[in-house]
């Protein structure tokens, strides 16, 4: 699907927390531990969720060589976005020192996107994957799975009495992770909105948001997100400055 | 100066062919004596400026080189070689070249001469444009985004090299905007196809004439003299009052509504009247509070930029014929349009600048001997003191239009770009051409090429897009595009007005089960931000109607009739013009002269009084603060009359500053008048303890590293980013194949730029924005004015509770959105309200 960016994520914080991060270990202060089907996880402000039962960190819609994509269609967008984005991850990687990294799926803005990445930006990658797992779930943008990179490419991934896959599913979503539709939720209080990416759960089924810098959102309004949830339990945690947010659904536009 | 009586004596008339002398005998007139001056200056090889007032016949006098010129020549024999154009006339508006067209052809036809005359706009058909190409008229009569469009075409030169003309119309608007420095580097190239082509510029009256000589003729290593320049005064005064009312005069807001049965009174007086206001929704409000007291049925318009193109023609035509009896507009009607017989201007809000009242003044009556009359309407007491600031102006003939400035680097880019596309060119001769442009006259070669680079290939340090290279150097060193579709993608994305994401609008009907009807009448377009904050039932007002929001299906809006008066989202507001320096000035100047302000309406005059009595009015070079307690917290008022862009900006580095030093600032609002900060501290005990000294405060260093620190985490910065990255050609407002779909934008802007800026903060693209917002959105020349302005000129007044003059801003408290340091406050609260739920 495409994602219109025209939200006001805060990417900076990202940059800003990723920068600071780098070196500490342990959950981030701003963190916030959640439930989900029964097993615990951890939303951290810089985008992942980080499941310490099974020493498993999750991101989702790294969107990686966005900016090479556009560029092969005619738009030189900045080729930074790669290495924002990988930044981030190295600090949340060396935040958690996952046992297993699993990237929900369009990990790769474009189909070429994992053949075409440029050989520095290849090997950070492989270095950060060195003694883990690594799991590419394969997504809308990049259903043909990884070029040369470490780990497993696979669809979907069934572990701890959790399922991980990059679209939602529409007749089930009891344990699910998802990605794929960038949650996004707006607060509102007296006249004044505030719009940030965001993790949605309502228990049952959780989305992620979205980790790639170039990557924009969706509101949890919009109509690509009915019936996927409770609306009576579902929370979104947003993504703050330093922590991370967690509103009821029916108390965001307050 | 050349001051030319507008009654011309018979000897100059034989510079006229025979059929204009019939003509103009026949009609029983005479040509006025700069039309003629004009004229003969321009057949002996001039360029020329010409600066008058509406109403002074100055289409006529632009066209009366080509027209004569074109009826010595005669028709063009058939069968001769290809001819190209031999006058090009470029407006800033659509609407004027197809008004011209009608007003051109009426003596031509008159006349029987045998000249072609046709327009080009976006709106004509792809086969009449296809046509123009292979057979174009003698005059055509378009944009600047069409002279681009022409200029980027591998026949540009057959088409431009028999130009001998070139007449700019408006000038005065065109030149300060990028579609100036656009225009400007176009006027470039069709020098080197038409090295013999003469410029005539109209222009109305301007700050400094010279700029605009200047601008038309080349500058670079050998400047060229000077256009010449033939500027007609006087006219008659006009006449202007500003609406006296029974009513109180509001504390603040921008809309007026208290004086509109004295304009409903007004109207029905009058046959025509122009009610000119400031935003769209000043517009839509106001013309729906006149049809709730319309008692007499009187056909009354709307006119604004959002509304329905077909909505906004049907408008002007019925106003040309003289159908309505007022139409409330914003500055879409602008300019010289003709408007049939407009006997009053009615200015609702302050008109910010007393050239553009002016401008606008100049709607009615249009004839300059007879006096115009206008009625200025102020929103609340300060535009009272501004509007009679603006009518002392105008009555002494006071400009205060901006300079011309620098030719900004993202519309470089595209001109680049567009040259490439044209045929592949030698970066040298382009250099040269482009300083001949009078924006550019100052551009260096490391910038040239900076740009070049960028067009090429994003211009990054990190080198990883060559092989997607939009254009290439070829062996003998010239640039030339890739492949086609970059010819196809500059000419869908050119030009360099940058609109907001906007949604069209339209009305549906709700059917008796609450399904909503396909089809129904389009309104118009609102920016998609504005939508964002909708809910469906949301009820807004535009096009003069109370709607109701129902949801966004593909890329419009649908709403249905609220059949309510009352909309519950208050503002759609759209452009907003900041008080000019000079009239800012005007105003501190009658505050400080008790003397003047005896013209002032008694309630305004009272409130000055008051506020005499209980703290002080600033002197013309002073800078009030004043510091009192209110509620819980604390306020500091800067009486500083900069404008709002400047006090916003000053607002930012302020509180930064405040912040550091302990006051702990919550928050500020800015006006075109004053800057309000409030916080936690006492400001008022800290100035006097000396723990806060407002000369630190104000010094202009703050233009230096805090300015810094804050640019990089501006939204405002973000928003120009935002345009130089569409104009530059970086992001795509059309992609070729997908020209219908409105949302084209897939990538947030504000995200490139986080990351361009945290990995090359150097890139010229951020230079350029940097360059933009300086001048523009930040207004830094004017705040660094001002800064300098009250050094040692600040006085302090310590209250124990608020002043009358800072009434107006404290009620603006609330209204504005919040910043970016606050929106996690927002965050913040609404997840306590959960925890609490939670511990509960």
């Amino acid at each position: 699907m495409r994602i219109l960016g025209l939200d006001e994520q805060k990417l900076m914080h990202r940059l800003g927390l990723a920068a600071r991060a780098n070196g500490t270990t342990g959950a981030a202060t701003g963190a916030e531990e959640i439930v989900v089907n029964g097993v615990a996880a951890v939303c951290d402000p810089m985008g992942s969720l980080y499941l310490p039962e099974n020493g498993m960190l999750v991101v989702s819609d790294l969107h990686l060589e966005k900016g090479a994509a556009f560029a092969r269609r005619g738009m030189l967008l900045p080729p930074y976005d790669t290495i924002a984005t990988l930044n981030i991850l190295s600090a949340v990687i060396n935040r958690y020192d996952p046992k297993i990294v699993v990237s929900l799926g369009d990990n790769f803005h474009d189909r070429k996107g994992s053949e075409h990445l440029p050989e520095e930006l290849r090997s950070l990658i492989t270095a950060m994957a060195r003694g883990r797992d690594w799991i590419w779930i394969n997504g809308n943008h990049d259903p043909d799975g990884t070029v040369d990179l470490p780990g497993t490419c696979t669809d979907e991934l069934f572990y701890g009495g959790l399922v991980f896959r990059h679209e939602p599913s529409l007749i089930s979503g009891k344990g699910e992770i998802a990605g794929h539709l960038h949650p996004a939720a707006t607060v509102r209080r007296r006249e004044k909105s505030v719009r940030r990416p965001c993790f949605a759960s309502d228990g049952s089924r959780l989305l992620m948001p979205a980790f790639g810098v170039l990557a924009g959102g969706l509101d949890l309004r919009h109509k690509a997100m009915r019936g996927l949830f409770d609306h009576e339990k579902l929370v979104a945690h947003l993504l703050g400055r330093d922590r991370i947010y967690s509103v009821r659904y029916s108390n965001l536009i307050g | 100066m050349d001051v030319i009586e507008t009654q011309s004596s018979g000897r100059d008339a034989a510079l006229l062919p025979r059929p204009f002398l019939k003509w103009f005998a026949e009609k029983g007139w005479q040509p006025r004596a700069h039309q003629l001056e004009l004229l003969s200056r321009a057949t002996a090889g001039e360029n020329m400026l010409l600066i008058a007032p509406t109403g002074a016949g100055k289409t006529l006098a632009g066209f009366l080189p080509s027209l004569t010129d074109l009826t010595r020549r005669g028709k063009i024999p058939p069968g001769s070689a290809f001819a190209g154009i031999h006058t090009l006339y470029v407006s800033p508006l659509k609407a004027l070249t197809v008004d011209i067209e009608r007003n051109l052809m009426k003596p031509v036809t008159e006349m029987g001469l045998s000249v072609t005359i046709e327009n080009r706009t976006g709106d004509t058909p792809q086969a009449k444009r296809q046509r123009q190409k292979l057979n174009p008229p003698d005059i055509l009569l378009t944009t600047p985004e069409q002279v681009a469009l022409l200029l980027a075409n591998k026949e540009a030169e057959r088409f431009f090299k028999d130009l001998k003309y070139v007449v700019f119309d408006e000038l005065h608007s065109l030149v300060t905007s990028k579609r100036g420095h656009l225009l400007s580097l176009d006027l470039a190239r069709i020098r080197r196809h038409a090295p013999r082509a003469q410029t005539i510029g109209l222009s109305a009256t301007v700050a400094d004439p010279m700029d605009l000589q200047r601008w038309l003729v080349p500058q670079g290593e050998n400047p060229a003299l000077p256009a010449g320049l033939v500027h007609v005064t006087g006219g008659a005064a006009p006449n202007i009052t500003i609406m006296k009312t029974d009513d109180r005069i509001p504390w603040s807001g921008h809309v007026s509504t208290y004086a509109m049965p004295e304009v409903y009174d007004e109207i029905r007086r009058h046959r025509t009247t122009l009610i000119f206001v400031n935003t769209r929704f000043q517009a839509e409000l106001l013309f729906q509070t006149l049809w709730t007291i319309n008692e007499d049925n009187l056909p009354i318009a709307l006119h604004h930029g959002s509304l329905d193109a077909g909505q906004r023609r049907k408008v002007e035509a019925a106003m040309a014929a003289n159908k309505l009896r007022a139409v409330v507009a914003t500055s879409t009607l602008d300019m010289g349009i003709d408007w049939g017989d407009v006997d009053l201007v009615v200015h609702v809000g302050a008109p910010k600048g007393a050239s553009r009242l002016a401008q606008r003044i100049g709607r009615s009556n249009h004839r300059m001997d007879e006096p115009s009359k206008a009625i200025l309407v102020p929103a609340n007491r300060f535009e009272v003191l501004e509007c009679q600031a603006a009518l002392d102006a105008n009555y002494l003939g006071a400009q205060d239009t901006p300079p011309v400035g620098e030719g900004a680097l993202d519309v470089l880019a595209q001109h680049v770009l567009g040259m490439a596309c044209a045929e592949p060119f030698d970066p040298v001769e382009l250099y040269e051409e482009i300083r001949t442009a009078s924006p550019y006259a100052g551009l260096s070669w490391e910038m040239f090429e900076r740009i070049v680079d960028f067009v090429a290939t994003g211009g990054y340090a990190l080198r990883s897009y060559e092989r997607y290279a939009k254009i290439r150097k070829t062996k003998d060193g010239r640039w030339r595009i890739s492949n086609p579709q970059v010819a196809q993608q500059y000419r869908l994305n050119l030009g360099t007005i940058v609109e907001a994401t906007e949604l069209n609008v339209r009305l549906v009907r709700r059917n008796n089960n609450g399904s909503l009807g396909r089809g129904g009448l389009s309104l118009g377009k609102v920016e998609e931000y504005f939508l964002e904050q909708l809910v469906q039932g949301d009820t807004f007002l535009f096009a003069g109607k109370v709607l109701r929001f129902e949801g966004i299906r593909e890329n419009e809006c649908l709403v249905s009739n609220a059949f309510s008066l009352d909309p519950k989202i208050p503002a759609y507001a759209g452009g907003k013009f900041p008080l000019t320096t000079y009239l800012a000035a005007q105003v501190r100047s009658m505050l400080a002269d008790p003397d003047r302000w005896r013209g002032l309406p008694d309630q305004v005059r009272d409130w000055l009084s008051i506020q005499r009595e209980r703290s002080i009015v600033p002197k013309q070079d002073e800078l009030l603060i004043e510091t009192f307690p209110r509620g819980k917290r604390f306020f500091l008022i800067a009486y500083c009359f900069e404008g709002r862009l400047a006090h916003q900006t000053l607002g930012m580095l302020l509180t930064r500053r405040l912040d550091r030093i302990g006051a702990h600032p919550l928050g500020f609002v800015a006006t075109d008048y004053s800057l309000a900060v409030w916080g936690l501290e006492d400001m008022g005990t800290m100035i006097r303890s000396g723990r806060l000294s407002l000369s630190d405060l104000f010094d202009e260093d703050m233009l230096g590293d805090d300015l810094e620190a804050w640019l990089n985490e501006s939204y405002m910065l973000k928003r120009t980013f935002r345009n130089c990255a569409v104009i530059s050609g970086l992001i795509e407002r059309r992609h070729p194949g997908k020209e219908k779909t409105g949302r084209q934008v897939t990538v947030s802007t504000d995200l490139i730029y986080d990351v361009l800026r945290t990995h090359e903060p150097d890139h010229v693209l951020l230079e350029a924005t940097r360059r933009d917002a300086a001048s523009g959105l930040l207004d830094l020349g004017r705040l660094g004015d001002m800064l300098k302005r009250i050094r040692g000129h600040i006085t302090h007044r310590d209250l124990d509770r608020v002043s009358p003059l800072a009434i107006p801003i404290m009620l603006e408290i609330g209204k504005e959105p919040v910043p970016g340091e606050a929106q996690d406050a927002v965050l913040k609260e609404a997840a306590e309200k959960l925890i609490a739920e939670a511990l509960s």
